[in-house]
């Protein structure tokens, strides 16, 4: 059974039907879903959601299908990793990763709201998707349409990084790599979508994929023993996680499987793109589009279509927002991996980046609890970090090349520089 | 006065006798959105806030370029340019 009532424009509460829509007719505000959360209340219970396989699916009734989910049917529920080695150098005391690098099927936190657009498309009867996408989404898509056997034309900007492009064109989708930025490709996708009839996983089918990314704030609060934490990072290009998760809490705490929320919630975009973390920094009530210059290419969206509702979310919840430099988020890659052993994309440098200079700026206590959210995998974007690693020690196939090495202090050399660098 | 395309988008094309593409006369973007009020009645009001300014959630283009990276609504027009009006809501 479906829980959900229909469409409703965030801006001038406008009502619609469940249908192919995106945005209000009349004033051009984007379409929410809306749910009938009263019986959703008397027939979701923590119970029955522990009982559940652990995939992004127990939490199915707050998601937007009218039936059975199709696709995507192992993604979510990543690990939540108490991560003490990293809050050792960070110098907090209760530090998260909810590491969503490793999601299912294409190591993105893009599996959730695929896995909830391909089912809703073919819940409308489409035969063809299609997305506008920095890498990942491009990557869930061609991977969730080739086992659902629906067609997929894919949008990239044409200087992706190799990792995201191989790891589309495997599923053989129709990939087109457009000679623009990610707002190009997007704006020639709203050209195109309004002229084909394809389900534009985030252009016309939108309002359902959004909701997607809640999955990630449910399982946050469930892996805490339901409880939000004190302060959550989260990564931005269009603005859409940030303000979903902040609502999946306050959904949680609607239907009352936690206490109150107090989470402050914080934005993190690179410097070269960041006109989120500008406008809130600037206490600006405008957005402006900026034409992005960043390493990390899955937030380079300059043109955010949930700016305004990321900047509500993080003044609503009396968080703030920081941006991290080119060398930062290399850095901050590298500390992730060497601390946690986890190796994420630009995007999850970033978070990391930011959070450390929240924290150094005393803007983030270090006595309270803090989630970082890491969406995405570092084997998709690994020329980044190429360069800022040292080489393998190459030697020849027996004992003495290997113990001449060893005397000429190689990996010992190696082994002081971790040392220099991350435990001062 | 220039001659310009304007590509109007499904919202509005209820507006437009479901015409997807329309042609105006005029030297800016303002004075684009006087002269389609004068051939289509009410898209204005769909296009302006209350205080005459575009609305938020509405982007123009000229010749595939934002607007707000040129002049905004006095983005000057010259003849055979192309305008797009895209809903700001998609992506990400």
């Amino acid at each position: 059974m479906s829980y959900v009532k229909g469409l409703k424009c965030r801006e001038c509460a406008r009502e619609y039907p469940k249908e192919v829509l995106f945005v209000c007719e009349y004033c051009f505000g984007s379409l929410e879903v809306n749910y009938d959360y009263a019986q959703i209340k008397k027939d979701l219970t923590k119970e029955l959601i522990l009982k559940r396989p652990e995939t992004m699916w127990r939490y199915k009734e707050l998601l937007p299908l009218d039936n059975e989910p199709t696709v995507g049917l192992n993604s979510g529920f990543t690990p939540l990793i108490r991560a003490g080695n990293l809050a050792r150098v960070l110098g907090v005391k209760e530090l998260y990763i909810k590491d969503d690098s490793v999601n299912h099927p294409t190591l993105s936190f893009k599996d959730r709201v695929v896995s909830v657009a391909i089912s809703k498309a073919k819940e409308f009867g489409f035969d063809t998707v299609a997305c506008a996408s920095t890498g990942n989404l491009a990557n869930s898509v061609a991977a969730q349409a080739a086992t659902s056997g629906l067609k997929a034309y894919i949008f990239i900007p044409a200087d992706l990084e190799l990792g995201k492009v191989v790891a589309s064109l495997i599923y053989n989708p129709y990939l087109v790599a457009v000679e623009g930025n990610y707002d190009e490709v997007n704006r020639l996708c709203s050209e195109i979508a309004s002229k084909y009839k394809w389900a534009f996983v985030n252009i016309n089918i939108r309002p359902y994929y959004a909701e997607g990314s809640k999955s990630m704030g449910y399982e946050i609060a469930e892996q805490l023993n339901w409880k939000t934490p004190k302060h959550i990072v989260v990564p931005s290009a269009g603005g859409s996680l940030i303000t979903k998760i902040w609502k999946s809490f306050q959904e949680l705490e609607k239907l009352g499987f936690l206490d109150k929320v107090e989470t402050k919630v914080y934005c993190a975009q690179g410097h070269g793109c960041s006109p989120i973390v500008t406008a809130i920094k600037e206490e600006s009530d405008i957005i402006r589009p900026v034409k992005p210059k960043t390493i990390a290419k899955s937030l380079a969206i300059g043109n955010p279509a949930d700016g305004y509702y990321a900047v509500d979310t993080v003044r609503k919840s009396g968080g703030y927002a920081e941006e991290a430099t080119d060398s930062e988020i290399i850095e901050a890659i590298k500390l992730l991996a060497k601390t946690e052993g986890i190796f994420t994309e630009t995007a999850g440098g970033v978070t990391l980046a930011v959070a450390k200079k929240l924290i150094e700026n005393k803007i983030i206590p270090r006595d309270e609890s803090i989630v970082l959210c890491i969406t995405g995998n570092g084997l998709k974007t690994q020329e980044v970090v190429t360069r800022a690693l040292p080489k393998p020690i190459k030697i020849r196939p027996n004992l003495a090349s290997f113990e001449g090495q060893i005397k000429n202090g190689i990996h010992q050399k190696i082994a002081e520089d971790k040392v220099i660098e991350y435990y001062i | 006065m220039p001659k310009v395309k304007v590509r109007i988008p499904a919202p509005l094309q209820k507006l437009t006798q479901n015409k997807p593409e329309v042609e105006a006369d005029a030297s800016d973007i303002k004075g684009l959105i006087l002269d389609l009020e004068r051939q289509f009645p009410g898209i204005r009001e769909r296009l302006l806030d209350e205080q005459g300014k575009i609305r938020r959630f509405i982007n123009f283009y000229v010749n595939d370029e934002d607007i707000r990276f040129l002049k905004h609504d006095e983005t000057p027009l010259s003849d055979g340019n192309e305008v797009s009006i895209i809903p700001a809501i998609a992506g990400g």
